[in-house]
């Protein structure tokens, strides 16, 4: 049987992304336990016993120049060459992993060489690390079982979501009315919860209805928050009748505010709102006029390999 | 570290606790609220001097599972309502929001924060 039974090129994306994603420094161990050249083997032999490992890498300050294996032992007790030191018996001839590679790169040298464990060097050639078979099958069950919760997930997600498709609520939004602001945006936010969308996700959506209610509140002469939901996406739209944005481009520039004293203590007014909202959605249009403004944002609830 | 340890902290006075076993893994200080909106991570503790119920609900929006509000300021009642139905931790201090971070900071383990 392989060592570690996991094909490198034919296994299901999931797997092959994982150990091409996962780095050997990601998973060796760096705890490390070491010899220098003058080490007698007999002390090598305690030194395995007491610390539980069953192979010695031999360095001169970081650099690794041999390792003395629990094999290397049973045959110094057997010619009774137990009292000499490490550099007379070592193995020399040393088969390394650099600590960059992905770790398919270290299934297949457990494949290939009949090795137990592979020291780990770094780019300067400084001994960093050991790595065992076990090493990798440990971490991988952590990360497979984190993958396949994150299926779960989605699976279940995309059938919650459906049921809220084609939901609209409207929220009125009154001028100056700090005292109900958030309500909206908190709805909103609860209901993409219950819909089991992910938290990420939730985040931007209430970011982006957050803002546009603020300003709602603080500029407008009132006006109405819509939250839409469909299947894969859900889309908010603020709308006012007035008064206006004078220059929209500036509005969009982040620390541009028309608001008051008053409004800014609150530490509202920062000129951050709309250029937020923009940050946060997947497409945004707004237009305004004297007679009001319409902004329009659409966030996707189920974005592919999205970095959180 | 968990909300409860924030309690802990050199002068920081418990005004709600809630769910004092929540782990906070960042801090994030600011006033301006939107600036807070945007770039607070979740799962953190604000460190403001925004004492009214505003701040409650960009709090529980943005995901931030506690406040400190510093400079002696008073906490409004319909804040501590606001923070009691959301969940949000609050603690007052009579530090200001730069000695209130240093401290937060230590007992995040986060002093190099920024070089780390």
């Amino acid at each position: 049987m392989q060592e570690i039974p996991i094909n490198t090129i034919t296994s299901p994306n999931v797997i092959l992304e994982l150990i091409y994603r996962l780095k050997v420094k990601d998973v060796m161990t760096t705890d490390l336990v070491t010899a220098g050249k003058e080490t007698t083997l007999r002390q090598i032999q305690h030194i395995m016993r007491e610390k539980q490992v069953t192979g010695l890498p031999i360095v001169v300050g970081k650099r690794l120049i041999g390792i003395v294996s629990m094999d290397d032992i049973i045959q110094a007790l057997d010619k009774g060459y137990i009292e000499e030191k490490a550099q007379d018996h070592m193995t020399r001839n040393l088969i390394v992993l650099e600590d960059d590679m992905p770790i398919s790169f270290a299934i297949s040298y457990f494949d290939r060489f009949s090795y137990h464990r592979f020291p780990v060097l770094n780019k300067h050639k400084e001994l960093v690390g050991m790595i065992t078979s076990r090493d990798i099958t440990s971490t991988l069950l952590v990360e497979i079982n984190r993958e396949i919760e994150e299926l779960e997930k989605r699976t279940r997600t995309t059938s919650l979501s459906e049921e809220m498709s084609g939901e609209i609520h409207t929220y009125t939004i009154m001028k100056n009315d700090f005292e109900n602001a958030g309500y909206a945006s908190t709805e909103i936010k609860k209901r993409l919860k219950s819909a089991g969308i992910a938290p990420h996700i939730i985040r931007r959506a209430a970011i982006a209805s957050y803002e546009l209610e603020m300003n709602l509140v603080v500029h407008s002469d009132g006006g109405e928050l819509i939250a839409e939901y469909s299947p894969q996406t859900m889309q908010i739209t603020a709308r006012d009748s007035g008064p206006g944005i004078s220059d929209v481009e500036a509005a969009m520039t982040p620390g541009w505010s028309t608001a008051s004293e008053w409004i800014r203590s609150l530490g509202f007014g920062a000129g951050m709102g709309l250029p937020n909202v923009r940050s946060v959605a997947d497409d945004f249009t707004i237009e305004s006029n004297r007679n009001g403004t319409t902004v329009v944002c659409t966030i996707e609830l189920h974005p592919k390999q999205e970095e959180t | 570290m968990i909300v409860q340890d924030l309690a802990q902290l050199e002068g920081f006075t418990t005004q709600y606790m809630g769910n004092g076993s929540q782990q906070i893994q960042d801090a994030y200080t600011g006033d301006l609220l939107s600036d807070v909106m945007g770039n607070a991570p979740a799962e953190s503790v604000l460190i403001t001097i925004q004492a009214h119920k505003n701040t409650v609900a960009v709090a529980s929006l943005a995901g931030i599972r506690a406040l400190v509000i510093c400079n002696n300021r008073s906490i409004p009642s319909d804040m501590l309502q606001a923070a009691k139905d959301e969940g949000i931790a609050i603690f007052t201090t009579a530090a200001t929001q730069f000695e209130a971070s240093c401290r937060i900071a230590a007992a995040l383990g986060r002093i190099n924060a920024g070089k780390d």
